[in-house]
């Protein structure tokens, strides 16, 4: 990818987000140019998702991991911002409880769980959105890797892994909310959540988290490590007769991968209201490999388009036809592996260098 | 050659089987420092075993490996010893197809492999240096720019013996370099090997016999996993065990 287009993708992700989020704000809801509070959300949930698409390329398109299990990574993000969320209610849910949250008086606790303390600290959850996927990441990548379990082996077990939260955050006594989640969130660092300034808020740092995560991508796989990384996905045995230690990198690359995603799904849940087990289940993080395979693996921009078009794609199909969506997905990711299969942002280049060919070759 | 008493590589009894076929039995072989050594034998002697042992590929059933004063490389992964200075080249050229000529031979430069290094890294002069004087000798300086997977045959063969040479090992274990190159390919790789002789030891694994002849070496051959003569090449070619084992019984 060519520095120049990463200035485009900076300018156009940040662009948009500033113009829905101002145009918002500062036109009369009567106005047809005003976007909905709805719109705006919307498109903060896209960049979120976005964000979720490039932790998985950096770790797919660059490594070869392909994990069938971020959106473990990402829900955990999500989760550790939803405690936060709840916890910003105070005495203001249903029961009146300060101190514990709705779900936890319905479910009798006493007192509120060692791991909720600290939560009512914005930074700490923040904090903690990224640490706890980072950690589980370090854990589970730290003993695959070096086992060397690899390919879609590899693929299986971290479907395995996102399938055991799912099965783990859907009991009750884990103390997550069960099969409801978290939500009927009120503040946020103390501003009203509802609000159209928090809404627009949350878009503009989402799409600068959006950029600065896009960023620090591009760093890593333009570095020597990057080069190696590469060098790994392709021929990994070749790498360790050259004296490196592929499981490292690997395992590096993995647990920043996973903090970034643990930091879309931190921004995902408060602009979505609602945090809950099903993030978890195993097809959306299948979802999310489509997103990358949609836009282009191994190009960092342009799973950031296919997150963007194929959710587009889902809320406009959802609304006529929403049983048939799982199959529309599926056909896409057919028809993209078959007549696309380095993505729109592949297919955008070919044209360009294709162009510059036609232009070298006449006289 | 000046006999040395110390050895760069000892296999002191090798033996390696899998599910009961015994890919290299008792297998013994002494390198001298410096040294550069044929090795060949038919289809399954156990040639290209005997290298997996050596770079930690494969893991003997019996058998040491003695690198240097006291280093058994049985007890050693693949990185651990291609640290110690011992480089591979493989039958199949494995270049980093992606990575430009260039960066092939950054990576394989010897300096810190670990990844808090790799990922601040900047090049520098000195590095940019050796990679100027490997281009050279591998006549690959037009190419420098190029991807790797762009290159033909003989010269990703080429880039893959600077990658060796750029790993600046102590010995360099090269598998069948001329498969598949035409004879001025052929001619300019021996050359090549023995320029890298010059400061290293080498041991080849060939098929080509003219290819042997032309790098004028001691040879050692191989057969049913164990070694079956040695010598020079004209000594090994009239040995009676060698020629029925080429020619059968």
């Amino acid at each position: 990818m060519t520095r120049g287009a990463t200035r485009v993708a900076y300018a156009l992700i940040i662009g948009i987000a500033v113009l829905i989020a101002g145009l918002n704000l500062a036109l009369p809801e009567t106005s047809a140019l005003h976007p909905s509070t709805f719109v705006m959300s919307l498109t903060g949930k896209y960049l979120s998702y976005a964000i979720l698409a490039l932790s998985v390329d950096l770790v797919w398109g660059f490594a070869g991991i392909l994990s069938l299990g971020h959106a473990a990574f990402f829900a955990l993000g999500g989760y550790a911002m939803g405690m936060y969320l709840m916890r910003q209610i105070g005495g203001r849910g249903v029961y009146g409880n300060a101190v514990l949250p709705d779900f936890m008086v319905f479910l009798n606790y006493k007192s509120l769980p060692w791991y909720w303390h600290g939560f009512d600290m914005g930074g700490f959850a923040i904090l903690m959105a990224i640490l706890v996927p980072g950690l589980i990441a370090l854990i589970f990548g730290w003993l695959t890797f070096r086992s060397r379990v690899s390919g879609v082996y590899l693929s299986i077990i971290t479907q395995a892994l996102t399938y055991a939260l799912l099965l783990a955050f859907f009991r009750n006594d884990m103390g997550f909310g069960g099969n409801n989640g978290l939500t009927d969130f009120k503040d946020m660092f103390g501003l009203k959540l509802q609000s159209d300034a928090v809404r627009a808020g949350l878009l503009v740092a989402t799409a600068i988290i959006l950029c600065l995560q896009l960023a620090l991508a591009q760093f890593v796989v333009r570095s020597r490590f990057g080069k190696v990384l590469i060098a790994v996905r392709d021929t990994e045995s070749r790498t360790r007769f050259l004296g490196y230690r592929p499981e490292s990198y690997k395992l590096v690359v993995w647990v920043l991968s996973a903090m970034m995603a643990g930091i879309g799904g931190a921004l995902y849940v408060p602009q979505v209201g609602i945090i809950n087990p099903g993030e978890f289940a195993p097809g959306n993080s299948i979802e999310a490999v489509i997103w990358v395979a949609v836009g282009g693996r191994g190009t960092l921009i342009g799973p950031i388009i296919g997150a963007v078009i194929v959710n587009l794609g889902k809320t406009w199909f959802t609304a006529i036809l929403p049983e048939y969506w799982l199959y529309a997905l599926g056909a896409l990711f057919v028809l993209v592996t078959i007549f696309l299969p380095n993505g729109i942002l592949g297919l955008l280049r070919a044209r360009r260098s294709g162009k510059a060919e036609a232009r070298a070759v006449a006289p | 050659m000046t006999e040395d008493t110390a050895s760069l590589l000892y296999l002191d009894g090798i033996c390696v089987s899998f599910d009961g076929f015994k890919a290299l039995n008792n297998l013994s072989l002494l390198l001298a420092p410096g040294e550069m050594r044929a090795v060949i034998g038919p289809n399954g002697a156990g040639k290209t075993t005997m290298m997996d042992v050596i770079t930690g590929k494969t893991r003997p059933d019996e058998g040491r490996a003695i690198f240097g004063e006291a280093t058994d490389l049985t007890k050693l992964d693949e990185p651990s010893i291609a640290a110690l200075g011992i480089g591979r080249k493989f039958q199949k050229p494995t270049v980093f197809e992606p990575h430009t000529v260039r960066d092939n031979l950054l990576l394989a430069l010897a300096s810190d492999r670990r990844a808090r290094f790799t990922m601040f890294a900047r090049e520098t002069s000195e590095e940019a240096d050796r990679i100027a004087e490997i281009l050279t000798t591998i006549r690959l300086v037009e190419q420098s720019a190029r991807r790797a997977g762009d290159l033909s045959h003989g010269q990703k063969q080429w880039l893959e013996i600077g990658m060796l040479i750029a790993q600046d090992p102590a010995l360099l274990l090269v598998d069948e370099p001329v498969a598949g190159m035409t004879d001025a390919e052929t001619e300019q790789t021996a050359e090549l090997l023995r320029e890298i002789n010059r400061t290293r030891a080498v041991v080849v694994v060939e098929h080509d016999m003219d290819f042997v002849r032309a790098l004028g070496v001691k040879v050692t051959v191989l057969h049913e996993g164990s070694v079956l003569s040695e010598g020079s090449l004209d000594h090994v070619s009239n040995d009676p065990r060698v020629i029925e084992v080429y020619l059968g019984r």
